[in-house]
């Protein structure tokens, strides 16, 4: 039982505006009703979200500052299907691909907290099995690019910041995408091994899933900036 | 089921069995805090170490063999940034808020222990990296603090090959480092406070290094992001901050590149970065000049208002770090207008530290002297600010001495001021000795009137027209015969400056040795780490129960209670008045 003066008063808790905000998010102990390590990674998430956009920043930056002409991407990210160029197929089938596992994630996510762990785990593998083509299309891409000449520091169709932001920057997030596809599979395991049975909480599953989603996230503003561009 | 607060849940703690878990691989928050303070403050000698052979070299030009520009130039740079980064920003919240965060919350340890642990190595490491920099071939990098490029890269520059590479590559692991602990410090202060410590009861020292780990969580991003790309630029020849350029007579490969994008990132991590250091030192001063007036800090609320909306300002006012750069003049009023507007709030909490001591009971012990102290030297460094953030006034005094002396006023020597009355506050709960008195006043009065004796004579060089970053002035008409004296002058105090800070270091290992047994509680103060049942705390904190908390923590000098202090986990007695349980409540 709350003791007085412990606690805002009700009055205060039910005040209009800010003074509201104010007493609810002050109150005793917690700030947010949610666990500490989901707490910490919405955190980690907000500053990861300052290093992304660092980068895109960066990007936009370059892209102006060059005095040669920058390639277009609709040319550059072109596959040949039957001697027809096709833009832009590859990345929309990763875009495709990332954002599937992200619902394959939620659903994993909703089997934790059913404590179906059979399935939760099957379905974090399939998440991280997405994770692991995505990666491994970026791999194809990347080597596609090389064989055509772009380098970080020289580019045959034009500012060489071409190559240098996009390997940069798909590698930072291809980075990202491949430590969520180990984080996701050794939360997995301990899933199906039963480490969250004897607790019943499986919380662990929604904070990866929140690394996940925010990894797909930041790909959709990777794919808007530099491919759409 | 009701909802069980985590932190009251029952936890297992890393309890410590053998000395290495204990002292070495500890994750104890006590522990590490110690552990982070002995390093930053072992790397700030050398730092404080290269600012007076710098000093040696302008007071004395030519007298040193051993001062040459290649090294001069080494110095210049890596005192710089050791000072602020690996001792400012270390100290203050791997080391104090370490410390002071779950012992001032009530909580038994930081909430992921483990990480903060990992946190304290990743950060030795990143100093080993950094001084490893002096010992490669070329040396350490001089392309000064602000490692501006594209001279930073560029063949000339000291240490242009392995110094700025094995610099960039330190700071990306200090920002891994910061943002492990960080992330636990901003967690644990949301998350894990004892009952009844609303954050509207914090201590304001809990909220300045809050606010401050926040900023860091999202300034150091801007300098990790412009460390890896002058990493690639120097290492694998991308152009991001490379233009097209003449080297040593040769056009190098580079092409394209803004090298205004690196100023640009730097100082959006750059302007936060003051406020990193300096937000706890607001927080923590409060908390000394309220506890030894005897008085409650004046204005709380607003305090804690000013703290976050200097935080939320500082994101906004980077670029008047460079108006001299080139920028388009609608920028410059932008930044200027939002930076002078930083000086409403900073100038209410200079208010509320002063009206705190109004007809306070003032006692002169040692943490009081220092933050007194800071007030003078704050204030003086706060109000040349207002020069050089007015675009018209600052083009004239860009890189002169100006800059040199506002900045160490404000940002240099006040937090550190700051930084030693706190240490000297906390001493006794640290280490269960008091340290020694006239030792400390010794320490005190040399450093104060030592940083006058160096900066406010700055300040006229730099309205002389004295740049900055010089080796050597030669012969100039603007610079008068007498400024050599001045200088000469600034080098001596500095070396007794420098002097006294051995005073400090003979008195910790004096006190720590035969110092005076401490009461758990010398100061008679209100917070909680005061109240712990062991002093120094052990492992956990609290013993077998968590503290409650009932009350701010500024009650100082009740009206008709028998002591001058009530402290944070005493209940409220019957008939006392409702203003005190301050909280939420309206004052």
């Amino acid at each position: 039982m709350a003791q007085e003066g412990l606690n805002p008063t009700a009055d205060e808790l039910t005040a209009d505006g800010w003074q509201g905000i104010v007493a609810d998010w002050s109150t005793d102990k917690q700030a947010f009703y949610v666990p500490w390590g989901k707490a910490m990674m919405w955190i980690f998430l907000l500053s990861d979200t300052f290093i992304f956009t660092s980068f895109l920043t960066g990007y936009m930056n370059v892209r102006m500052s060059t005095a040669v002409e920058w390639p277009n991407p609709s040319e550059v990210f072109a596959l040949s299907f039957f001697g027809q160029p096709i833009p832009l197929i590859l990345i929309a089938i990763m875009t495709f691909v990332l954002i599937t596992s992200s619902g394959t994630m939620a659903l994993a996510v909703n089997y934790g907290y059913r404590r179906d762990r059979y399935r939760a785990a099957a379905l974090m593998f399939v998440t991280a099995a997405f994770g692991a083509i995505f990666v491994g299309m970026q791999a194809f891409e990347w080597t596609k690019l090389i064989e055509e000449g772009v380098r970080p520091w020289a580019n045959p169709m034009g500012a060489s910041q071409f190559g240098a932001t996009f390997f940069m920057i798909t590698g930072f997030h291809g980075l990202h995408v491949s430590a969520g596809v180990v984080y996701l599979a050794v939360v997995a395991l301990k899933v199906l091994r039963g480490d969250y049975e004897r607790s019943g909480n499986y919380e662990i599953v929604e904070i990866t899933g929140l690394y996940w989603h925010f990894v797909d996230l930041v790909w959709v503003f990777i794919f808007a900036f530099f491919y759409l561009w | 089921m009701a909802y069980v607060a985590i932190a009251d849940r029952d936890h297992h703690l890393h309890d410590p069995d053998t000395f290495i878990t204990k002292y070495i691989w500890s994750q104890d928050h006590k522990v590490i805090a110690i552990q982070y303070g002995v390093v930053a403050i072992g790397v700030g000698l050398v730092a404080l170490a290269l600012s007076l052979l710098m000093r040696l070299q302008i007071g004395f030009p030519d007298v040193f063999p051993f001062m040459t520009p290649y090294n001069y130039y080494q110095f210049v740079t890596t005192h710089g940034m050791i000072m602020v980064i690996y001792l400012l920003t270390a100290l203050f919240l791997g080391g104090f808020g370490n410390y002071l965060i779950p012992l001032m919350c009530g909580a038994r340890d930081m909430v992921f222990p483990y990480m903060n642990m990992l946190s304290f190595w990743v950060y030795l490491l990143s100093v080993i990296v950094l001084i490893a920099s002096f010992f490669v071939p070329g040396g350490a990098t001089g392309a000064g603090w602000t490692l501006y490029p594209p001279q930073a890269v560029l063949e000339g520059t000291p240490g242009s090959d392995w110094g700025i590479v094995l610099m960039l590559v330190s700071l990306a692991i200090f920002i891994v480092a910061f943002t492990m602990g960080g992330l636990n410090y901003v967690t644990t202060v949301l998350q894990a406070r004892c009952r009844g410590m609303t954050l509207m009861r914090m201590p304001l020292s809990v909220w300045g290094i809050f606010v401050a780990t926040i900023l860091g969580l999202l300034a150091f991003p801007a300098l990790f992001v412009a460390a890896i790309m002058m990493v690639l630029d120097r290492l694998i020849g991308t152009s991001f901050f490379m233009p097209a350029l003449l080297s040593l007579g040769e056009t190098t490969a580079t092409t394209g590149g803004s090298p205004i994008l690196f100023q640009h990132l730097f100082w959006f991590f750059g302007h936060p970065e003051v406020y990193i250091v300096a937000l706890p030192a607001f927080g923590i001063v409060s908390d000394l000049l309220s506890t030894h007036a005897r008085k409650n800090i004046f204005g709380y609320r607003m305090m804690i208002w000013a703290i976050v909306a200097i935080g939320a300002l500082s994101f906004v006012v980077w670029a008047h770090h460079m108006y001299v750069s080139g920028m388009n003049p609608y920028f410059g009023f932008f930044f200027a207008t939002t930076t002078l507007i930083i000086a409403v709030p900073t100038a209410i909490k200079v208010y509320n530290w002063v009206l705190t001591l109004w007809r306070g009971d003032i006692h002169f012990t040692l943490p009081m002297l220092w933050a007194t102290g800071f007030i003078f030297t704050f204030i003086h460094g706060g109000l040349t600010g207002l020069f050089l953030g007015n675009v018209t006034v600052d083009l004239p005094l860009s890189d002169t001495y100006f800059v040199i002396g506002h900045f160490h006023m404000v940002m240099g020597v006040s937090p550190v001021m700051v930084l030693f009355g706190a240490i000297y506050h906390w001493f006794p709960k640290i280490t269960g000795r008091m340290a020694n008195d006239v030792l400390g006043k010794i320490h005190f009065w040399m450093t104060f009137l030592g940083t006058y004796a160096i900066y406010l004579p700055m300040h006229y060089l730099g309205i002389l027209g004295m740049p900055r970053r010089y080796y050597d002035y030669g012969q100039t008409d603007f610079i008068p015969e007498s400024a050599l004296g001045v200088n000469q002058g600034i080098t001596i105090a500095a070396i007794v400056v420098a002097t006294a800070q051995l005073i400090f270091l003979v008195n910790v290992a004096y006190s720590l040795w035969k110092g005076k047994r401490a009461d758990p509680n010398p100061w008679r103060a209100t917070t909680l780490e005061w109240q712990t049942p062991d002093t120094p705390p052990k492992h956990g904190n609290w013993g077998p129960k968590l503290p409650e908390v009932h009350r701010w923590a500024y009650d100082y000098s009740v009206p008709g209670d028998e002591e001058d202090f009530i402290p944070q986990n005493h209940p409220i007695k019957p008939g006392e008045e409702s203003l005190r349980n301050a909280g939420v409540s309206r004052e």
